[in-house]
Order: C-alpha cells, then structure tokens, then sequence
C-alpha cells in the first residue's frame, strides 16, 4: 500500500496542529476572544441588570441566570469538547489536541463552579435553601468531580505524554458516563422528593430575558475560548522549552 | 480465548486464597464501615431502616475502591502484567479475568454479608432479599468501572486516594439504582426496573470496560 505524503496546504487547518503554528495563532487570536467577551459582558449584564423587565414571581432575585444558565451550559459543553479533543489526541496522537483538552479542564471545572455557586446564591431567597438535592444541582456538582479528576489525574502523572493519555481515556470514560449519571441522578431525585421544585424554568420567559442569555453565553464562549487559549500557550512553551522555536518566541 | 479468561481468573483467584488476609481485611472494612454508622446516627429502629439501603451500599462502593489496588499492583511490581500484556492472546480477555476473580473475592462475599447487615439493620426479609439481589446484580460495575481507575493510577505515587477521586463519581448510576432498588421493595414497590437497570450497566460495563482498561494498561505500562 502506498502512503501519500501529506501536502502541506496553505488552508489546511492542520497546519496548525504544529505547535509553533498554533502558538503563533493562538497569540493572534486571544486580543479578539477577550475583548468579545469583555464587550458581550458589558452588554449583556447592562441589558440583565437595567433592561430585562423584573420577573413577577422571583422579583430581581431572578437576574443572577443571565450568569448561571450561561456558566451551567458551558460547563456542559466543555467536557464534551474536552473530552472529543482528549478522545481525538488519543486515536490520532497528536500531541496538540491533548495540550488544547488539558488547557479547556480548569476552564470547564471554573464554569462549573460558578453555577453551583451562583445557584445556591438565588436558591437562598427563592427556596429557602443554599443547597438542595435537586437533580440538576447534584450532577452538576459531579461534572465539577469529574473535572477536578480530569485535572488531579493529569497533574499526578509527569510524563506529560503519558498524562495526556490516560486523562484522556479518562475523559471519554467520562463522558459515556455523563448521561447515564445525569439520567440516574434524575431517577434517584424524582424517587425521593416527590414534587421536586423545577428549578427556575417558568413557564414563558419575555423575549429580552432570552436574548440576553445569549448575549451571556456568547461572553461566557469568547471567555472561555481565551483563557484556554491562553492557558495551551503556556503549556506549549512548557512542554516544548528545549525547542528551538521557544526558545526564539522567548528571548 | 475463553482459556486465557479462565486461565487469568484462576490464576489471580488462587492468589487471593493464598493471601486470605487482604480478602479477608477489605471484608473486615466492609463491616466495620457498616457498623459504625449506628453508633455516629443512633440506635433509633425506623431511621435506620430508612437509612440502611445507602449506607450499605456506600460501604460497598468503598469496599470495592479500597479491593482495587491489588487488581494491577501487584502484577505490575513483578512484572507479570507486562507478560500479559506482550502475550498474543487479547488484553481485554485477560484483563476480564482479572476483573471476573476480583468480583469472585469482594462483590460475591459482600452480596452473601448483606443479609447479616440487614438483619443488624432490621429489615424486612423482602427488602434484604432485594439488597442481596441488588448487589449482586451492580457490584460487577464496581469490579469493571473501579478496573479502569486502577489502570490509570498504576504506579502513581498516592493512588490510593486518586483512583477514589476518579472513579466514585462514575459509581453514582450504581448507587442510585441499588439503593433505589431497596427503597422501592421497602416501600412495597417492585424493585424490578431497578434491578434491571443495575443489571443493564453491568452488562454494558461488561461490554465496553474491558477496551478502556486496556487501553489504559497499555498507556500505563509501556
């Protein structure tokens, strides 16, 4: 069988799965993730806190989703991209993809932190309660395990080429498991408390409330794009200092 | 390939009865966990029938996690494992094996206790029975999913505590549907989806397990 020789093409994006490449765009790209994330924010906590209309049942208490909701689907979201670019470094070794899950890890576990905190802060004034065992709230407090695991089993291993690996087998067992954890936790919370308290899903929400959710999540995206993309820089460097080509970005 | 399976089970189940202690102690540490949540809740009866499903179930969960160093350890340190692992006979079979005698010395021991605590707990003779079929049913995922935080965490220095941290978030389908199993039979429900459910997962435990820990062992060794 004949092996072709890969070409190397000037849009082909897998010229960036050299490092060099990707360091260089990465370094280009950051200044444009972070300042759209700082102007979505600006914007989307402007629209949240002074143009959506207050809710009839939950008051102002109900403006702190526009951080929630956003922080709770990109918690979701990077695990599964985590877990798909740690399942692809494994199958195709390559060596940038398992750097890029490893730099989204901290990112994922942040986000899923801030939902669990700024759930409990609207739970106090609307249930009564910090914490209750709701089904959403529970797994999502085992995402935040499953992402602290992720971080904990790569920092124990220190061959970075190893630790790649088997976090990464970690994360796709992961997220073979999420569902069925998530389906479970759902099950196991219906079983025990009988009419459960639907978390803040009212039944018709005004347009603007909508839209700047997703302004929201736009920011949470462009954030989480950039401190990732910030974070696989300093990896690279780490990773590659003995090469040449840090060593020219470095002095 | 069934003899390599087979051969592999034998192989580490004459191990354990040679070593009866450390069997013998993860045991031991099932019980005593037990035990000592009466003395921390009180000796009220109704609350600890309430409670006794998931407090058993827990302590099995930290049962099999504690069992899992000696699943790869020890082959590992003599080099065993990198046998296996060259030879030309499938690692998944092999590391079934493995898992199917570790099952043999912590989940099938555990079920056959369960209705000793039971009886200590005060349960009635349909929810025992249902805790024991329960087990017996789920702890095969204990075994599979616990094998493949063993394999990561080989040769790690603190895995004891990692492979903990790793793996009992992936045990929480397991005790969910175990405990829930107890809890419907005690509240005169049937237990049958949950049993069928817990089974289920074992089942697909069984199926896609194997090809992680392998991958695993192999990253783990090389």
């Amino acid at each position: 069988m004949q092996i072709e020789a890969v070409r190397p093409s000037k849009f082909g994006f897998h010229r960036f799965a050299a490092p060099p490449e990707f360091y260089r765009l990465a370094g280009r790209l950051i200044p444009w993730f972070a300042s759209a994330a700082a102007a979505l924010a600006a914007f989307g906590l402007y629209l949240g806190f002074f143009v959506a209309p207050t809710d009839f049942q939950q008051g102002e208490v109900y403006r702190i989703i526009f951080i929630h909701v956003p922080a709770s689907w990109m918690a979701m979201f990077i695990y599964a991209v985590m877990a798909f670019w740690a399942g692809f470094g494994i199958a195709f070794n390559t060596r940038m993809s398992s750097m890029w899950a490893c730099a989204m890890a901290p990112t994922g576990a942040l986000m899923a932190f801030l939902a669990l905190w700024t759930g409990a802060l609207w739970g106090r004034p609307t249930w009564g309660a910090y914490w209750v065992w709701d089904a959403r709230m529970t797994s999502t407090l085992i995402l935040l395990f499953l992402y602290i695991g992720f971080i904990a089993l790569h920092g124990a291993i220190e061959d970075p080429r190893r630790a790649d690996r088997a976090a990464g087998v970690l994360a796709v067992v992961g997220v073979v498991n999420l569902p069925i954890i998530y389906f479970s936790v759902q099950w196991w919370n219906t079983l025990h408390q009988g009419a459960s308290i639907s978390p803040m899903r009212a039944p018709t929400m005004a347009a603007t409330m909508l839209e700047t959710m997703f302004v929201m999540l736009f920011a949470f995206w462009s954030y989480a794009i950039a401190a990732s993309l910030a974070r696989v820089r300093a990896i690279l460097l780490e990773r590659e200092k003995r090469s040449t080509w840090v060593q020219a970005v470095t002095t | 390939m069934i003899r390599t399976l087979l051969a592999v089970a034998r192989r580490d189940l004459l191990l354990a009865v040679r070593q009866r202690g450390d069997v013998a102690n993860v045991l031991l540490f099932f019980v005593i966990v037990v035990t000592m949540v009466p003395l921390g809740v009180g000796p009220d009866k109704e609350t600890l029938r309430a409670i006794a499903p998931g407090v058993v179930w827990v302590a099995a969960l930290l049962s099999a996690i504690l069992s899992l160093g000696r699943m790869f350890a020890l082959d590992y340190a003599d080099g065993t494992l990198e046998q296996i692992l060259l030879s030309s006979q499938p690692l998944s079979l092999a590391v079934l094996g493995k898992i199917a005698a570790h099952w043999l010395v912590t989940g099938a021991p555990i079920t056959a206790l369960s209705f000793l605590l039971a009886a200590m707990f005060d349960m009635a003779a349909a929810p025992s029975a249902t805790l024991a079929a329960s087990l017996l049913l789920g702890t095969p995922s204990l075994s599979l999913i616990g094998a493949i935080g063993a394999a990561l965490t080989l040769g790690l220095r603190g895995a004891g505590v990692l492979v903990t941290l790793l793996v009992l978030p992936l045990y929480v389908p397991v005790l969910v549907f175990g405990a829930g199993a107890v809890d419907a039979s005690a509240g005169g429900l049937s237990p049958a989806s949950h049993l069928m459910l817990l089974g289920g997962l074992s089942l697909a435990a069984a199926a896609l397990a194997p090809w992680a820990i392998a991958a695993a062992l192999r990253i783990s060794v090389e």
